[in-house]
């Protein structure tokens, strides 16, 4: 029996059950074309499409979405994602493609949007046919994101967009977009408003997309111009002026510390697909020559690979402490520290990847004989992506001093 | 065996932390226990061994010395994860008596089986005890020591003792006819001299311990065996002593940077001073996470305690250093004097850092196990 198999409620331990029987039956066969690292980095139709079918089977299924209502396309079951996630991860299924539709745009929906819009919007949302995008930064609001200047015009029950979005992940393939407007300048947070708006029926039509390229050479995100772009009122989540409290659900769960599980599969590994984890790292050692020994023999690199090993150990069972209340200083303390653990492991896993390949880490993708066809190189220069989006590694510092250990807050 | 999602750390582990939490606070606050230890600022001077005998004396008669001992040697026999959460308790009270090792002496002849009845009666009763089983050289290998069992008599030197002057027994590891062996010996048996070292941690005494024709009780003859299989739980409880302490520091001086100004700010608004407190209080949670990770694999999944338990002492270690250094500098040049309890935390850590085993020796043994033995 699994870890976690041992505390399943009844309903928990069926749906377990027919998750496994499912998955057994139906895990994808490995794709043709080559899968990015992440969602994030997915540049052709032929990867998204093979990774769309996937998320569309798993939901017809039932095993995303299952805690939604039923209403909203859902399972209406009772904390069973959590379930259906193990088992994906176990069965080491491809990821799911409509990452930010899932991970942020579906429980803000879900908590503060009408009714007629989550019934409309939802479904498509979990199944994967709709990606949606997350149009928060913009060229002078980063770090600061409440300087978000895109403005929002009343005109009747319509509103007018203009402005710039930047480093919108999967934009170019987005149906959706949650978006962060200004609707009033003379107040910073509460002048803020929060919309979800259509892309691709807008294309040319008020919304322009430009791609942007990334460090590694990929393409993933980009930049989003509105001009004169007119939206029904109907798409406005919770109140004028209440922006910036229904954008603190969206970064919640975008940290992996909202209320609701988001739907994650993943987990393979194929020959082409490489996750920062402690296990691939010491398999690369154990295979990579290093002066008429393995890098698995070197004291030093064994004592660095041991460091990382305790790392992502200690961080796995955070996340099961953060559940035992006896065992916690602050309700918060341990889930705000998700995101900025997770991400400096991997990187710090990467680096750790790339100084074992030595010389050999100066071959990229292109080259014929670079390990592990240069994925580690790639995964390290990616990895950087993952501790600056959502909150940079120094703003997360800021949110645990000064939230969870109460110092002054630093401007 | 797979392990309770809640480290099977249920109401009653929590009622124990809760208490203990506050039996040490109002036994001995952190101003008491300044007084208490820290008299004599001489660098030269002798340790003493300076501890609150009538507080002893309630936490025995609280149960707490035989928490560990197996119900079915009259004990409590709470599991290991009870245990860690009264011991990071005591780390973060940091409160000098000998209950870590008489735990640690309980863990070793819990693995010695029925043949240690006799000794764990005696602790029961409320006897106090450590193991004397480390040799000169201060190796944490279980294989080795400096004494010697001949003709029914134990000689030679035992060091790094434990509050070695608090305790009524000492169990001694020592060459024998078996191999390595462990043997029962009462703290003032005829034969036995009790040496203090001069030690840096106020908050503990250390010795080492001669024995000259001295007649001991033998327990077991594979004494090896039994520190291997005990030594999990020593490690984990050293662990989870230095995430008390290291929650003590970390709280002090999180308080001191919010209250201190200097250029029109409290000092934490300086993301310099901030940041570097939040890196603490990740590597205290890292290293609490894994010490009721390890604890709870002693409880429920024996096979892979071992590892867990090097990851639980390695990270702790490293932490203890880490928050100490810090707690030191954000105070500043306060932090730098005697009259500041950060000094009573910071030595006691520098103390467990080190005691069974530092973060690199760790590091090592789980290399070994998770990628063989070097080349
Ligand atoms: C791969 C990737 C995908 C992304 N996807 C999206 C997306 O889909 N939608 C979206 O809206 N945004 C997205 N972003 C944008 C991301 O949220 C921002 O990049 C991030 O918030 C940082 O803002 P910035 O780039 O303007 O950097 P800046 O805010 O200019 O920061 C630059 C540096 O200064 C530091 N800094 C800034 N302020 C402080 C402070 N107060 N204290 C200490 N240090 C500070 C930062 O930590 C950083 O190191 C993505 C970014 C990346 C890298």
């Amino acid at each position: 029996m699994s870890e976690s198999a041992r505390k399943d409620t009844p309903e928990q331990a069926e749906f377990r059950t027919y998750c496994r029987d499912w998955l057994a039956d139906n895990r994808p066969a490995d794709p043709s074309v080559r899968l990015p690292l992440s969602p994030l980095e997915i540049m052709t139709q032929e990867q998204l499409g093979y990774l769309q079918a996937w998320q569309k089977s798993a939901y017809d299924a039932g095993l995303v979405g299952c805690d939604y209502p039923v209403e909203a396309g859902g399972g209406g079951r009772n904390d069973c994602q959590r379930v259906a996630n193990e088992e994906m991860i176990r069965a080491r299924t491809p990821f799911f493609p409509n990452v930010i539709g899932l991970g942020m745009a579906a429980p803000t929906v879900l908590y503060h949007a009408q009714e007629s819009v989550k019934r409309d919007l939802l479904p498509r949302l979990l199944s994967g046919e709709d990606i949606w995008c997350q149009g928060f930064s913009e060229p002078g609001a980063g770090s600061d994101l409440a300087n978000v200047q895109t403005f929002a015009e009343r005109k009747g029950d319509k509103w007018v967009i203009n402005g710039h979005k930047v480093w919108t992940s999967l934009a170019h393939f987005a149906e959706w977009m949650i978006i962060l407007l200004r609707t009033d300048k003379s107040h910073k947070y509460d002048g803020l408003s929060y919309f979800v708006v259509p892309i691709r029926s807008a294309l040319g039509k008020g919304v322009t997309v430009r791609p942007l390229i990334k460090i590694t050479g990929e393409t993933g995100f980009n930049e989003v111009l509105f001009e004169d772009l007119e939206v029904d009122d109907c798409y406005r989540l919770d109140e004028l002026g209440k922006g910036w409290q229904v954008a603190m659900t969206t970064l919640l769960h975008e940290r992996g510390a909202g209320e609701l599980q988001t739907p994650r599969a993943g987990g393979l590994k194929s020959k082409s697909t490489h996750a920062t984890n402690t296990s691939n790292l010491m398999d690369l050692a154990r295979n990579t020559a290093r002066d008429g020994k393995t890098a698995a023999d070197d004291p030093v690199l064994r004592d660095r690979m041991m460091q990382m090993v305790i790392r992502e150990e200690a961080l796995k069972h955070n996340q099961r402490r953060a559940r035992v209340p006896a065992l916690l200083d602050h309700p918060m303390r341990l889930q705000l520290q998700n995101k900025l653990l997770s991400s400096e492991n991997s990187q710090d896993i990467a680096s750790l990847a790339v100084d074992i390949q030595g010389a050999a880490s100066s071959l990229y993708l292109g080259d014929a004989n670079a390990p592990s066809g240069g994925q580690w190189p790639m995964a390290y220069m990616n990895s950087y992506g993952m501790t600056i989006a959502a909150g940079t590694s120094e703003v997360q510092r800021n949110i645990l001093g000064e939230r969870v250990l109460g110092m002054p807050k630093s401007k | 065996m797979a392990q309770p999602n809640n480290f099977g750390f249920g109401e009653e582990a929590a009622l124990l932390k809760e208490s203990a939490r506050k039996f040490f606070a109002e036994n001995l606050p952190t101003d008491a226990l300044h007084e208490l230890v820290a008299s004599d600022p001489n660098p030269e001077r002798m340790t003493q061994s300076l501890w609150k005998r009538d507080a002893w004396q309630q936490m025995v008669d609280l149960g707490w010395t035989m928490l560990a001992v197996p119900e079915s040697a009259g004990g409590i026999g709470m599991p290991v994860v009870a245990v860690a959460g009264l011991t990071e308790e005591l780390g973060r009270a940091a409160f000098p008596c000998p209950l870590l090792p008489t735990l640690n002496a309980t863990y070793v002849l819990a693995a010695c089986g029925a043949q240690a009845e006799a000794p764990l009666a005696e602790i029961v009763e409320g006897l106090s005890a450590t193991l004397a089983v480390t040799n000169a050289q201060g190796s944490w290998d279980t294989g080795s020591t400096d004494v010697r069992y001949t003709d029914g008599k134990l000689n030679g030197t035992a060091c790094y003792v434990q509050d070695a002057r608090k305790v009524d027994r000492l169990l001694v590891s020592a060459h024998s006819d078996a191999g390595i062996s462990l043997y029962w010996v009462a703290a003032d048996a005829p034969g036995v001299t009790i040496d203090p070292d001069a030690i840096v941690d106020l908050t503990r005494d250390q010795a080492h311990v001669s024995f000259v024709d001295v007649v001991a009780t033998p327990v077991f003859d594979d004494g090896v065996a039994a520190l291997d299989a005990a030594m999990p739980a020593i490690w984990t409880l050293a662990a989870a002593d230095m995430v008390g302490a290291g929650e003590w520091q970390l709280q002090t001086s999180v308080e001191y940077v919010s209250a201190r100004k200097q250029f029109d700010h409290a000092l934490g608004f300086f993301q310099a001073v901030k940041h570097p407190l939040v890196n603490v209080m990740i590597k205290i949670d890292e290293a609490k996470s894994l010490v009721y990770n390890a604890a709870c694999a002693l409880d429920n999944e024996p096979d892979r305690a071992r590892q867990y338990a090097h990851m639980a002492k390695a990270s702790a270690s490293d932490m203890a250093g880490f928050a100490s250094g810090r707690s030191v500098q954000s105070h500043g040049g306060i932090g730098f004097t005697w009259e500041c309890f950060v000094h009573l935390y910071f030595k006691r850590q520098k103390h467990s850092q080190v005691l069974w085993g530092d973060g690199a020796w760790h590091r090592a043994l789980l290399a070994e196990a998770l990628l063989g033995t070097a080349a």
